[in-house]
């Protein structure tokens, strides 16, 4: 079980990430996890849960999009997904396949931020005239 | 005031340190000319006799080295030194797989000179799982399959299958024993991972090992020559 210290480098990032933007809080991260990652989404789910007690990423959210697996067929010469990753072949013409294209993703592709709008104690119209900043 | 979240792109593998360290492994092992094979399997296929048995018909022939990954003891390290062969433990504690940078640590610890060294052979943790994540900078990784464990270990485990580059079945000299479908097997091995080279050897009787060893020169050949055509 390895997920742990996955879970713990994403709370790492997290917290890169929070730091460069004065420490802004951040609500939910979103993963990208390929199905031949190596990494169990349950397993990532709870281990998640541990890494960010007593972090500032605690009550955050970790959002996993799951990635099917593709390959290429030479056969049918495209990327196709495969029936299933006992049997990495193409559903088309079941050509044997060992060419993975997608699917071994392990990123984090977004975070929820919470951004504070620039000058946010004027008004509405005098903050759409303002230049934004990143601070 | 609360403001409302919003959504940032950041784009960041997240195992992306472990690639950097394997990659400059990858370099260091190219620059000393040595070729690095790594071994994974479950706990018990025979890894640890495998390669003892590996690193003492290499020793008479070229310049081998070992680490040996293990969660505790150096048990491993004493039988596979009988082979005479320079050997360093990692022991990881509770870590259930090696990392690329516990192999940069080890080898600055063991103080070999790489470019005397022809073959590298690096012993992961007994595990099916955790190892296919991490890249070790290997020229070739072996996935070990014993004929105790039943031919549908690669249906399994198709992750691991699809983090190696070769399957080795050991212990065939059990295979009638235990009633082993060799052909099961390969098929197996074949639906998770078309094309994938599959070796079968006995550590025990010798069986296979000439055909394996014969194999690892020929890659070694074949990367050497790609690595001068590089350069």
């Amino acid at each position: 079980m390895h997920e742990l210290s996955i879970a713990m480098s994403i709370v790492e990032m997290a917290e890169e990430e929070s730091a460069r933007r004065d420490h802004a809080k951040i609500h939910a991260i979103h993963l990208r996890l390929g199905l031949l990652s190596g990494v169990v989404k349950e397993a990532l789910l709870s281990s998640y849960e541990m890494a960010c007690a007593s972090t500032p990423l605690e009550g955050s959210q970790l959002i996993i999009e799951e990635v099917p697996v593709e390959v290429f067929c030479p056969a049918c010469r495209a990327r196709v997904p495969v029936p299933s990753i006992q049997w990495m072949a193409c559903p088309q013409c079941d050509t044997p396949t060992p060419e993975i294209v997608q699917g071994k993703e392990l990123e984090v592709i977004a975070m929820e931020i919470e951004t504070p709008e620039p000058n946010a104690q004027h008004s509405d119209t005098s903050r759409s005239s303002a230049p934004e900043t990143n601070q | 005031m609360t403001a409302e979240p919003r959504l940032v792109e950041v784009r960041k593998n997240v195992l992306k340190q472990n690639d950097v360290n394997a990659r400059a492994l990858r370099g260091q092992f190219r620059a000393a000319g040595v070729f690095v094979v790594s071994l994974v399997s479950s706990p018990g296929s025979g890894k640890t006799a495998f390669l003892e048995k590996t690193l003492t018909l290499l020793h008479q022939r070229a310049s081998v080295a070992a680490l040996v990954g293990d969660l505790a003891t150096e048990n491993d390290a004493v039988r596979l030194a009988r082979s005479q062969a320079p050997v360093k433990q990692i022991t990881t504690g509770t870590i259930c797989h090696l990392e690329a940078a516990m192999i940069q640590n080890a080898l600055a610890a063991a103080d070999w000179h790489l470019p005397t060294l022809d073959f590298l052979f690096i012993e992961n943790v007994g595990n099916l799982v955790c190892p296919s994540s991490y890249d070790l900078g290997e020229n070739l990784r072996l996935v070990l399959l014993s004929v105790t464990e039943g031919e549908d270990k690669p249906l399994k485990y198709p992750t691991i299958f699809n983090s190696a580059d070769v399957a080795v079945i050991t212990k065939i000299d059990l295979a009638e024993a235990v009633d082993f479908d060799s052909v099961a097997a390969h098929r197996n091995i074949q639906a998770v991972r078309p094309g994938m080279p599959v070796l079968e050897l006995s550590a025990k009787t010798g069986a296979g090992l000439p055909a394996f060893l014969e194999f690892l020169e020929s890659h070694r050949t074949q990367a050497h020559s790609a690595a001068s055509a590089n350069a």
